[in-house]
């Protein structure tokens, strides 16, 4: 009971933290906290297209934050979102310019599916060297996202298209776009993505709870060499777990390629969805219930952001700072734990 | 073109390119040998880069020609404050190590472009009126063939950096200090046990890390990058990184390595230039350093191993 009670504090606690630090800055700097948290809001909720874009941006969130969380209730830290995210993104597409005569009911699933794969297969490398090697996965992640970063690029400009920096758009056959939801949110960007994302959550919880696959997948995260001796292959559940969990970032990419933009361009630097992905897992506390939620205020806040500038000028930058230090105080959990448990020691004192 | 000539076009801007890795990456081999892993290079990196930036443009005017090199030692203190933060949550609050320095690499980051808004009104700085020019160095750019390679028409920084990192090999090698570094990134119980307070020795690994890294960064802005954006610093903090693990957590391969990624990343701009090299796709040679650390990682270029305690906090008592 405490520690499931706690569970649900932290990430109240350090969301409440990073907020009040977001306004100490906001007062530092000379704006005023409470406009800024007004225009917040309102850039969230005031208008049917704000809301709509907000849940377009929660999608990609949801699925980054899914993959990351899976590989973590896995004993795997996936940095590698990221490149994986960009890889899928590629992958759907690719399948998207590449038909223009297929029916709709047979394009969509196969340039989302194209997408899943893609990140699959990027996350099997690094899965792979883990698994054969040993290699921190970690460190391999990272590299592997600056290797896609680069390859990316150059398939966009040298193999996609002649020396452009970004693609054709996809076939209307392939776009996750939907005129019902346009119609109902005032032309935002809203698409079908989002009930992939939620689809996505459920198969995560139903696989990682209620099947053996994801007991064993738990088991190999939790002691490597109980599991080995309980008879479970420890390799082979390390590169399940990294195919699984890059197929949700690639997911993620299909939300950006199949729905946002319907094309891919060439990119300076990393788009830090995969980043934000750690953040929103770990905020979730890895559960698909907790990574949906946190998805949904990160997503908000990302979103909301926008209005700042344009109502009270204050820069969209504070609310990275807000997540970046809302990432901290979660990830310093045992200092708020230390503390939690000395108040309620007092408590049972008195 | 003769040989000499290419080299005395690619030994220069190899330098250029590789002097901010190298003295970042040696912070890293500060903080990692005494058992923390660092992912925040990146977002150090971006603060000296961006303090060296708005101290340039502030005080240009009072100090001068003096204004990059007094730069350089302001962003080292404010990275080496900032670098206190990852410190404090890996170290005292007992953070996951990686999630810390993801989180440190997200406030820089926000926090930098937060602030040159707040100051400067716009999403980037302006160019620095006082960065770092080329320059012969006196009397050993007169010997001949090496000084017209190594020392002519060079950085002063890139030269430090390469004097950093042997004065960093005698520190971590030659030292009590260093031994105790290494010994509580090894085996924290037995450096306690021998009287070695392991977390203090932590945080002046760590802050070493962020002096190092600002000083690397502050370098690419005032050398390479001459204002600060949001993509001025994107990717290098990692390459950093790289060349640490690249070099076996060792200061002379961390330089070495970072040589090299250096000599990767400037081939990638002036291959062009160069006879042979203009036939390979850029692609390539982008992907070069990345692709090698995966390799050397993996042992197929000699096995690199982490110092052993390192990403775990040190909590006296337990075993």
């Amino acid at each position: 009971m405490y520690k499931r009670l706690s569970n649900i504090l932290i990430p109240v606690i350090a969301v409440i933290l990073g907020l009040i630090a977001g306004a100490i800055v906001m007062l530092v700097s000379g704006y005023s906290p409470v406009d800024g948290y007004i225009a917040l809001w309102e850039g969230i909720f005031s208008d049917t297209y704000f809301m709509g874009e907000t849940i377009r941006q929660v999608t990609p969130y949801i699925l980054a934050g899914l993959a990351v969380a899976f590989a973590f209730r896995t004993g795997l830290f996936n940095i590698g979102v990221e490149g994986q995210f960009l890889m899928g993104w590629l992958a759907s597409v690719w399948i998207g310019t590449l038909f223009t005569e297929l029916p709709r009911i047979i394009h969509l699933p196969l340039a989302v599916l194209a997408a899943a794969v893609a990140g699959a297969l990027w996350a099997f490398i690094p899965g792979l060297l883990k698994a054969k090697y040993r290699v921190h996965e970690v460190i391999t992640t990272i590299m592997m996202n600056y290797i896609s970063l680069h390859v990316v690029n150059y398939i966009i400009s040298n193999v996609l298209t002649d020396r452009s920096d970004k693609t054709e758009t996809i076939a209307a056959s392939a776009t996750l776009r939907s005129e019902f939801f346009a119609a109902l949110t005032d032309n935002s960007r809203l698409h079908w993505g989002f009930a992939i994302a939620i689809a996505g959550a459920i198969i995560m919880w139903f696989l990682l709870e209620k099947t053996t696959k994801g007991y064993e997948l738990k088991a190999v995260g939790f002691n490597q060499h109980a599991s080995e001796y309980a008879g479970i292959s420890v390799n082979k559940n390390i590169v399940y777990a990294m195919l699984i969990s890059g197929a949700f970032a690639g997911l993620a990419g299909a939300m950006e390629g199949l729905g946002t933009f319907g094309y891919i361009g060439v990119k300076g630097a990393h788009t830090g969805v995969g980043f934000d992905g750690i953040a929103v897992a770990l905020l979730g506390a890895n559960t698909a219930i907790g990574v949906v939620l946190a998805a949904l205020l990160f997503g908000g806040l990302k979103y909301g952001s926008l209005n700042m500038p344009l109502e009270t000028g204050i820069p969209t930058e504070i609310i990275d700072v807000v997540i970046a230090l809302i990432i901290f105080f979660v990830a310093s959990s045992y200092i708020i734990r230390v503390v939690i448990s000395k108040f309620s020691k007092k408590k049972g004192v008195e | 073109m003769s040989f000499v000539d290419i080299l005395a076009i690619l030994v220069p801007s190899t330098l250029v390119y590789a002097a901010p890795l190298i003295l970042t990456a040696l912070g890293g081999v500060f903080s990692e040998r005494s058992g923390v892993v660092n992912i925040g290079l990146e977002g150090i990196m971006i603060v000296g880069a961006f303090t060296s930036v708005v101290f340039n443009l502030t005080f240009s005017d009072a100090l001068g020609a003096w204004t990059p090199w007094v730069s350089l030692v302001v962003a080292m203190v404010v990275a080496g404050l900032f670098s206190l933060l990852h410190a404090l949550a890996s170290i005292t609050f007992r953070a996951d190590q990686t999630v810390s320095g993801v989180a440190i690499n997200m406030l820089a980051l926000g926090a930098s472009l937060f602030l040159v808004k707040l100051i400067y009104g716009a999403g980037q700085t302006d160019k620095i009126a006082q960065p770092f020019y080329k320059e012969d160095i006196p009397i050993l750019s007169d010997i001949p063939i090496l000084g017209d390679i190594l020392f002519s028409d060079v950085y002063y920084t890139s030269i430090l950096a390469i004097l950093v990192s042997i004065l960093v090999w005698y520190v971590i090698y030659k030292t009590p200090f260093g031994l105790r570094l290494r010994s509580v990134g090894e085996h924290p119980m037995a450096a306690d046990t021998m009287g070695i307070n392991v977390n203090r020795m932590r945080y002046i690994g760590v802050f070493l890390s962020g002096l190092l890294g600002g000083l690397g960064g502050a370098i690419y802005a005032t050398t390479i990058a001459l204002d600060f954006n949001h993509a001025t610093i994107a990717g290098q903090g990692f390459m950093a990184l790289a060349a640490m693990i690249f070099g076996k957590w060792h200061p002379i391969g961390a330089m070495g390595a970072a040589l090299f990624f250096g000599f990767a990343q400037c081939l990638s701009i002036v291959s062009s230039m160069l006879p042979f090299f203009s036939e390979i796709p850029n692609v390539y040679l982008l992907i070069l350093p990345y692709v090698l650390t995966i390799l050397a990682l993996t042992g197929f270029i000699g096995r690199a191993d982490a110092p052993k305690a390192s990403g775990q906090p040190y909590i006296k008592g337990k075993r």
